[in-house]
């Protein structure tokens, strides 16, 4: 798969300053994503995976090194980033919600009308329009927070581990619902997850992380054929043989950041 | 099958009775709560009726009720009461506007409330009540000393509880804000102020508890009118029903006003 790269990262450092002893979070990290590719960052926690997304999506700034998200169209904003569960703001309704971003970029009125209807039609929460979040339970959050970004139709789209909070059953379900939204849009994704599960299923690559000082170490390729079903993935021998392979490296950098 | 729906419908009936028993338990408990007030006021009418309380002290309710007629009728009651709640009314405002204002300003910008704080926090503990002669060389007895003692005590939990309700809001939503590109003007109005409303309003609740404890406090001295002048000359001229008149009203009003302010509460804060 040789697509147009949408995402190129160059020699990224990002080192947090302390008095006492400095800390590198992420080391000369280079990488590529492609147009319409799916790639999952998985590491351990405290890998520098989330400083990585932060940076990519304007939130903080990198100490050397730069980044470039290549635009298709001027009127498109360069990214939008589902956030965790708590990224939904408690004081808008669902509908306010999920209009946030095409309100703050001042649309037209009946334009952002019809592309909110839209996504929550396609997100099921129609019938929640006009309740304020705290009346959703978890998995309806992530609903609005994902419905929220592609609403928003940015060049690529940035995912902080979207289902963390959630509980197994739901997490299957709404993997497969991004997964639909996904492949309707062909957006390009940068998606973060501690789950090899996720990965796998979500994934055309998987880029694997370490720790002290957060590196790239691994890329595995996916490329098993969508639509992808999490029964898929988990009767394949083959997605079987990838897990272990993941699983393997991340045990060691687990066990390295112990030392 | 239908042996099922029996068991089923026994367990119904298991569940019910026990719901009736915690219903008939919370009714009593709000029982409780109507008859505390009265028996206290019974209690208070018998002892002063029967000597055991020196009714000089403490006359018995119906007699403070019967006064607190006469001074509706006699128009006395609407002139003190009247002068107090604009007093109260325009001190608060002038106290909270600024307060919110300010409090804003210092939960935004650093620098502000860097250079702000410490002012607000060494003029704060002082009692603006202890500046009241100070007060009434600069205003005068009028009604202006007055708004300005109520308008510097509401002040400050305003003040404070702002800037702390805007530094409270949860970073994420800052994150969301700057990731959606928020312009400063929405970033004001969709982020910053709803909020920390809620923070915020709890400080304009403390603020009114404030505002009544001045007014009697502020009334008491360099007064001519006022429920606070009305407590203190009757209780100089040892009218002493007329006295727990005015006490009567200040409770009252402060019960109001905090039961005017839980309902605004509520209407500005559907998501909490």
């Amino acid at each position: 798969m040789e697509g147009k790269p949408k995402i190129t990262v160059e020699g990224l450092m990002k080192a947090f300053y302390k008095k006492q002893g400095s800390v590198i979070a992420l080391e000369n990290i280079s990488l590529t994503v492609e147009e319409g590719e799916f790639v999952c960052l998985v590491g351990p926690s405290g890998c520098g995976k989330t400083t990585l997304l932060r940076i990519l999506a304007g939130l903080e700034q990198p100490s050397v090194g730069s980044f470039t998200i290549a635009t298709e169209r001027d009127d498109r904003p360069l990214q939008s980033m589902v956030f965790q569960e708590r990224g939904v703001i408690p004081w808008l309704t669902v509908r306010e919600n999920v209009a946030f971003g095409l309100k703050m970029r001042k649309l037209p009125k009946a334009f952002i009308e019809e592309r909110t209807n839209f996504y929550l039609k396609k997100t099921g929460l129609e019938r929640f329009a006009s309740l304020y979040p705290k009346e959703l339970s978890g998995g309806m959050k992530q609903r609005v927070s994902i419905a929220r970004a592609f609403a928003n139709d940015p060049e690529i789209l940035l995912m902080d581990e979207p289902f963390g909070a959630l509980d197994e059953q739901n997490r299957f379900i709404l993997q497969e619902e991004l997964l639909s939204i996904w492949a309707e849009t062909r957006k390009t994704v940068l998606f973060i997850t501690h789950s090899i599960d996720e990965a796998l299923l979500l994934s055309d690559r998987i880029l694997l992380m370490g720790a002290q000082p957060g590196k790239i170490i691994d890329e595995i390729i996916i490329d098993k054929p969508r639509p992808r079903k999490i029964e898929d993935i988990r009767k394949d021998p083959e997605m079987a043989a990838k897990f272990i392979e993941i699983w393997h490296h991340l045990q060691e950098e687990v066990l390295k950041s112990r030392e | 099958m239908e042996k099922q729906q029996l068991i089923r419908d026994e367990s119904f009936e298991v569940e019910q009775r026990e719901w009736k028993v915690r219903q008939r338990k919370e009714r009593g408990k709000q029982l409780l709560t109507i008859v505390s007030p009265i028996f206290l006021l019974l209690l208070w009418e018998v002892l002063s009726r029967t000597g055991i309380l020196d009714i000089r002290f403490f006359p018995p309710p119906s007699t403070i009720v019967q006064t607190f007629y006469d001074m509706i009728v006699s128009g006395t009651m609407a002139q003190h009461v009247g002068v107090s709640l604009y007093r109260i009314f325009i001190g608060f405002l002038a106290g909270v506007i600024p307060g919110i204002i300010i409090g804003l300003l210092m939960g935004l910008y650093s620098p502000i409330r860097h250079f702000v704080q410490p002012i607000v926090m060494a003029l704060m503990p002082i009692p603006t009540l202890a500046l009241l002669p100070i007060i009434i060389i600069l205003f005068g007895i009028g009604d202006l000393s007055k708004v300005v003692t109520i308008a510097g005590s509401v002040f400050f939990p305003v003040v404070i509880n702002t800037a702390a309700g805007v530094l409270n809001i949860d970073k994420i939503y800052l994150d969301v804000a700057n990731n959606y590109q928020t312009s400063r003007r929405d970033f004001f109005f969709k982020i910053a102020l709803p909020g920390s409303l809620p923070v915020m309003l709890e400080g304009i609740q403390m603020g009114q508890a404030i505002a009544l404890l001045t007014i009697v406090a502020a009334e008491m001295m360099g007064a001519t009118s006022g429920i606070g002048y009305l407590i203190w000359t009757s209780y100089k001229a040892f009218l002493l029903p007329e006295m727990y008149v005015g006490l009567i009203l200040i409770s009252f009003f402060g019960y109001l006003f905090s039961l005017i302010l839980r309902a605004l509460q509520n209407k500005l804060l559907p998501w909490r």
